[in-house]
């Protein structure tokens, strides 16, 4: 019984030489240099955009309770800060507890229809109901219902949100490798230890994707309800803003609050994308960058 | 024919120690009809390195996975009469199990993947790193422990799946095919770093494969199987002595020993 020869260290040759070679990047003040196209492209369309949009109203003489020029909505954005602030506050407010409450509901419904089969058959026809119905019919009835004004603008907003994390979750908990659901029924994993360990991690992908969808979707729930609702007094969204503002006639402020409504959109997109790619970019097929 | 190196077949062999595991009259039966494995009798002793060989759809997986626990057999017993049983009669099967992909989980890193059998043990962490640490190292890994899987090459991948497979020290390590989808150079390096580790760590291997150059190069015993039903054709002893390397890849007996497996496997799958 001789002892065998010690092998040679496996990361030597064929094997090390075969890994995949992850690009570097040069980067510019900061960013990868491929980043700066993506961001500068559509920031040069935006000016000449606004440029032209200054440009035509001017030339054409149109009136600003028509369609006001860039300019005069930047001033407004600025004179009305005060108020405008406070209805954005608001709004946003409401759209970040309709998002926590959406992912919470969502996630663990979620895991709850995934353990039991029954659960799921029964449940889910409702939740498709909730998520098909349009809000804008249902919500005077929630307003009606929940008495508290802000408290049926979150409902309504959740109601909006919520589908897209619970469809997702629940696709991804159902996606773990079934080899490596066997491998945990070898070592004789309890159903939380799957669920930890196992389901959930391969969940998150799915699960972030859904975040993505919702964090926009909780902004329009929102702003939507708040349209129906039609709020008045001191603690009034942006929604309140525009509709008080429409029939003032001030269409310049109209434009100022839909710009805030925008941008938040596209911060809450921007945030929901950058809690994705923190948490994928070790792992993660849609992280991956290679070089061919 | 000459069977210097190819002896009688298994079951006139004199009796060794008892056996690990006894597949006794076992068939399958799949929900569609379809009958996977049929009567199928085989005794795995402590220690052995046993190759199931045969042509795709001969139930070699299914069996392998049968063994494993995964998937009652439809008629039959699998007896594991040297290990003690849990209250419902359930043996506590003492295994490691690599499938033909690597099976990594992709959002942990390759010590993470081999801690898992530790953690849903119980194992605690620290000492948990410690072990998987020592297991990657034993499968020359040392200095990935932090790579990710997607970071590593295929041939890396299923070493860290053979080092999970192992990490329990369990006493019989069961393998589907595991280098099937690997490159010709990789695979020769892989099958001989799987001898070393059998030698070293003195496991029961079960080894599914359909490549007769494989199976000669790493069993003590090869059971050929046939397809449709997956049944059991021979079951034959190769009786050239370890440790085996690159001399016996290119030796005579070996070319022989390839020759007689094939001439099996061909009547296997003329039957």
């Amino acid at each position: 019984m001789s002892a065998l020869p010690t092998p040679a260290p496996a990361h030597d040759g064929t094997d090390a030489e075969a890994r995949p070679v992850f690009a570097t990047e040069p980067r510019i003040l900061g960013l990868p240099a491929s980043a700066w196209p993506r961001l500068l492209a559509p920031i040069v369309i935006g000016v000449l955009a606004l440029g032209l949009w200054e440009f035509l109203v001017r030339w054409k003489e149109i009136p600003p309770y028509v369609l006001p020029g860039p300019l005069l909505i930047g001033q407004t954005l600025i004179a009305d800060w005060g108020t405008l602030s406070g209805s954005l506050w608001i709004t946003l407010r409401i759209t970040f507890m309709a998002l926590a409450a959406a992912v919470i509901v969502g996630v663990a419904l979620a895991v709850l229809f995934t353990q039991s089969k029954w659960l799921e058959m029964s449940l889910l026809p409702y939740a498709v109901i909730l998520q098909v119905t349009p809000i804008v019919a249902i919500a005077p009835l929630i307003i009606i219902w929940a008495g508290d004004i802000n408290l049926s603008l979150l409902i309504c907003a959740w109601i909006v949100a919520f589908f897209p994390i619970l469809s997702n979750t629940i696709l991804g908990l159902n996606s773990a490798d079934h080899n490596l659901i066997n491998l945990f029924q070898l070592y004789g994993a309890t159903r939380w230890q799957t669920l930890r360990h196992l389901k959930l991690p391969a969940a998150l992908p799915y699960f972030l994707a859904g975040l993505k969808i919702s964090g926009g979707l909780a902004l329009i729930g929102a702003v939507v309800a708040e349209f129906v609702a039609g709020t008045g007094g001191s603690s009034s969204g942006l929604a309140y803003r525009i509709l008080e503002a429409g029939y003032q006639l001030k269409i310049p402020r109209v434009f100022a609050a839909l710009i805030m409504i925008s941008l938040s959109g596209i911060a809450i997109f921007l945030a929901t994308s950058w809690i994705s790619h923190l948490l994928l970019r070790r792992w993660h097929e849609s992280a991956l960058k290679r070089e061919n | 024919m000459d069977t210097a190196y190819l002896s009688t077949p298994h079951a006139v062999r004199s009796s060794e120690a008892k056996p690990l595991v006894c597949v006794r009259h076992v068939s399958k039966q799949f929900a569609n009809g379809t009958l996977a494995v049929r009567d199928v009798n085989l005794h795995l002793g402590a220690g052995e390195f046993i190759s199931l060989l045969g042509p795709s759809g001969c139930g070699k997986s299914t069996l392998l996975r049968m063994i494993a626990g995964l998937g009652a057999p439809s008629t039959g017993t699998i007896e594991w009469p040297t290990t003690s049983h849990d209250a419902s009669g359930e043996p506590d099967r003492d295994l490691g199990f690599v499938f033909q992909d690597p099976t990594l989980m992709p959002w942990a890193t390759a010590l993470g993947n081999v801690m898992m059998p530790l953690t849903l043990k119980g194992v605690r962490k620290s000492q948990a790193q410690e072990r998987a640490a020592e297991m990657l190292a034993l499968v020359g890994l040392k200095g990935f422990e932090k790579s990710y899987p997607r970071e590593l090459s295929g041939g890396m991948r299923m070493r860290v799946s053979i080092a999970r497979g192992l990490v329990l020290r369990p006493k019989i390590l069961l393998m589907d095919e595991p280098f099937a989808a690997l490159d010709e150079i990789t695979r020769h390096r892989l099958n001989d770093d799987l001898l070393e580790l059998w030698w070293k760590e003195r496991f029961t291997a079960v080894f599914v494969t359909h490549s007769v150059f494989e199976s000669v190069y790493l069993s003590k015993r090869i059971v050929v199987m046939a397809a449709r039903p997956g049944r059991v054709m021979a079951d034959l002893d190769v009786d050239a002595p370890y440790p085996r390397d690159d001399l016996f890849r290119t030796s005579p007996e070996y070319a022989h020993l390839c020759r007689v497996v094939s001439g099996k496997l061909k009547e296997a799958i003329g039957s």
